[in-house]
């Protein structure tokens, strides 16, 4: 029992796994390669040493020198890593608790309003409405934002879980497409989707894959000027499936493209006229798509649109 | 008239709720800690409890465990709705006795409604 878990302490790829950072980014490991790099140095100094330098104890005391200092700078990189690492997480562990913290908040006020506009109270003037439907919106504005928050922490401290049952892709992105319908009509928006028949079921967490089919379809619809079209397309080859979504919308900027899946990234030509969008969308559906072993991109033109697309493996 | 047992310490939960409910023709009594909660539903035997589960003097689990405990009360039906959303937490409460968890993000009021309806019909 004893030797398990001082072995599993010495797998740092276990560690660092729980930890929610990659390999690269964990203190302990990079202490070791440090390490390794320090010994290599040495021990090139000290061959170098006395196949060049005429007395030992020159080059004893050139090989000390340097390992003091290669010590030194060792231990400072690691311990600026270190700091970096536990900042990152105190930053994560910050977001949550505060973003949970506004959930009670949130749902108090969309109550009220909904008891208030429900009309049980007394009937409201038609400038009354205009007022409240404010309100409404900007707490639904924040209650998105809220809920951004809560899943890109859970994704950073490695907190998302899935459960996996069988699911038809179809009907799941058929499901988002009637919910989304009122505010594709409202921006002009029109929907295309044929799916083809007989396709597998997929095994992945229904829920999951619905926030990722209406996060893209939400930014497909959201960033159409005019009269637009969105076409969705589904296709199993191999033992994958691929879903893509085309958009004549105003499309990404290339100097933009590099950063599109990066957190509270908006590219230029969008803010300037809809400022409104948390800018988390694509980094959560990024994460997920990853997370479930699957592979997301997308190519895009200024003014004449983008195509995003992902695959998922079947199992 | 049915009674219904509000423990729940968010006093603008229990206004918009209370008020919804009291207009659908329920009776609505409201408890603000765990242990009040948990009294008042051995004294006036309500219908239905709702129950939030972070509660001062009492958690909502505890008081849930009190209920399905006691002869008297065992029988009420309980909606857990709370803000708590991780699965084990939803797993302990419909173990230990819930009817129904909701999440209270994803409720509005005349859904909130409706689930207490659906309970008192199918447990009459």
């Amino acid at each position: 029992m004893v030797f398990r878990d001082f072995f599993s302490q010495l797998n740092l790829f276990v560690q660092s796994k729980k930890a929610g950072i990659s390999i690269w980014q964990y203190p302990q490991f990079l202490f070791l390669v440090m390490g390794i790099i320090t010994i290599a140095a040495i021990l090139t100094t000290y061959a170098v040493g006395i196949r060049y330098v005429p007395e030992p104890e020159v080059v004893v005391l050139i090989v000390l020198v340097l390992s003091a200092i290669l010590l030194i700078i060792t231990f400072t990189i690691t311990q600026s890593f270190e700091r970096l690492v536990e900042a990152n997480r105190m930053k994560s562990e910050f977001v949550s608790i505060v973003s949970h913290q506004l959930r009670s908040p949130l749902s108090n006020l969309r109550w009220s309003l909904e008891l208030l506009m429900s009309g049980r109270l007394g009937k409201i003037e038609e400038q009354q409405l205009d007022y409240f439907k404010i309100l409404k919106d900007n707490s639904s504005r924040m209650g998105e934002l809220v809920r951004d928050l809560l899943i890109v922490s859970r994704i950073e401290q490695g907190r998302v879980s899935f459960k996996n049952q069988e699911a038809s892709l179809p009907d799941l992105i058929q499901g988002v497409i009637s919910l989304s319908a009122p505010f594709a009509r409202a921006s002009n928006v029109e929907i295309k989707f044929e799916p083809k028949n007989n396709l597998p079921k997929i095994f992945s967490d229904p829920s999951q894959l619905k926030l990722i089919i209406e996060n893209l379809l939400d930014n497909a619809v959201r960033y159409i000027k005019e009269k637009g079209e969105v076409k969705i397309n589904l296709v199993k080859k191999d033992s994958h499936f691929y879903f893509g979504i085309k958009d004549n919308g105003v499309g990404i900027p290339k100097e933009d493209q590099k950063y599109i899946f990066q957190k509270f990234f908006r590219s230029s030509n969008i803010l300037k006229y809809k400022t409104q969008g948390t800018g988390l969308g694509l980094y959560i559906t990024k994460s997920l798509i990853e997370k479930m072993g699957g592979k997301v991109g997308f190519k895009s033109e200024e003014n004449k649109g983008s195509t995003f697309w992902f695959s998922l493996p079947i199992k | 008239m049915k009674k219904i047992l509000f423990i729940e310490d968010e006093s603008a939960a229990q206004k918009t709720i209370g008020e919804v409910l009291k207009q659908e023709g329920y009776e609505v009594i409201s408890a603000l800690d765990g242990e009040i909660g948990l009294r008042l539903a051995q004294t006036n035997k309500p219908d239905l409890i709702l129950l939030d589960l972070i509660l001062p003097k009492l958690h909502g689990l505890e008081v849930l465990k009190g209920l399905k405990e006691n002869e008297q009360t065992k029988q009420i039906p309980v909606i857990v709705l709370t803000n708590l959303e991780d699965m084990s937490g939803i797993e302990k409460a419909l173990e230990t006795g819930a009817t129904t968890y909701l999440v209270k993000e994803n409720y509005n009021l005349e859904e909130i409604v409706e689930k207490v309806k659906e309970a008192l019909k199918k447990f009459k």
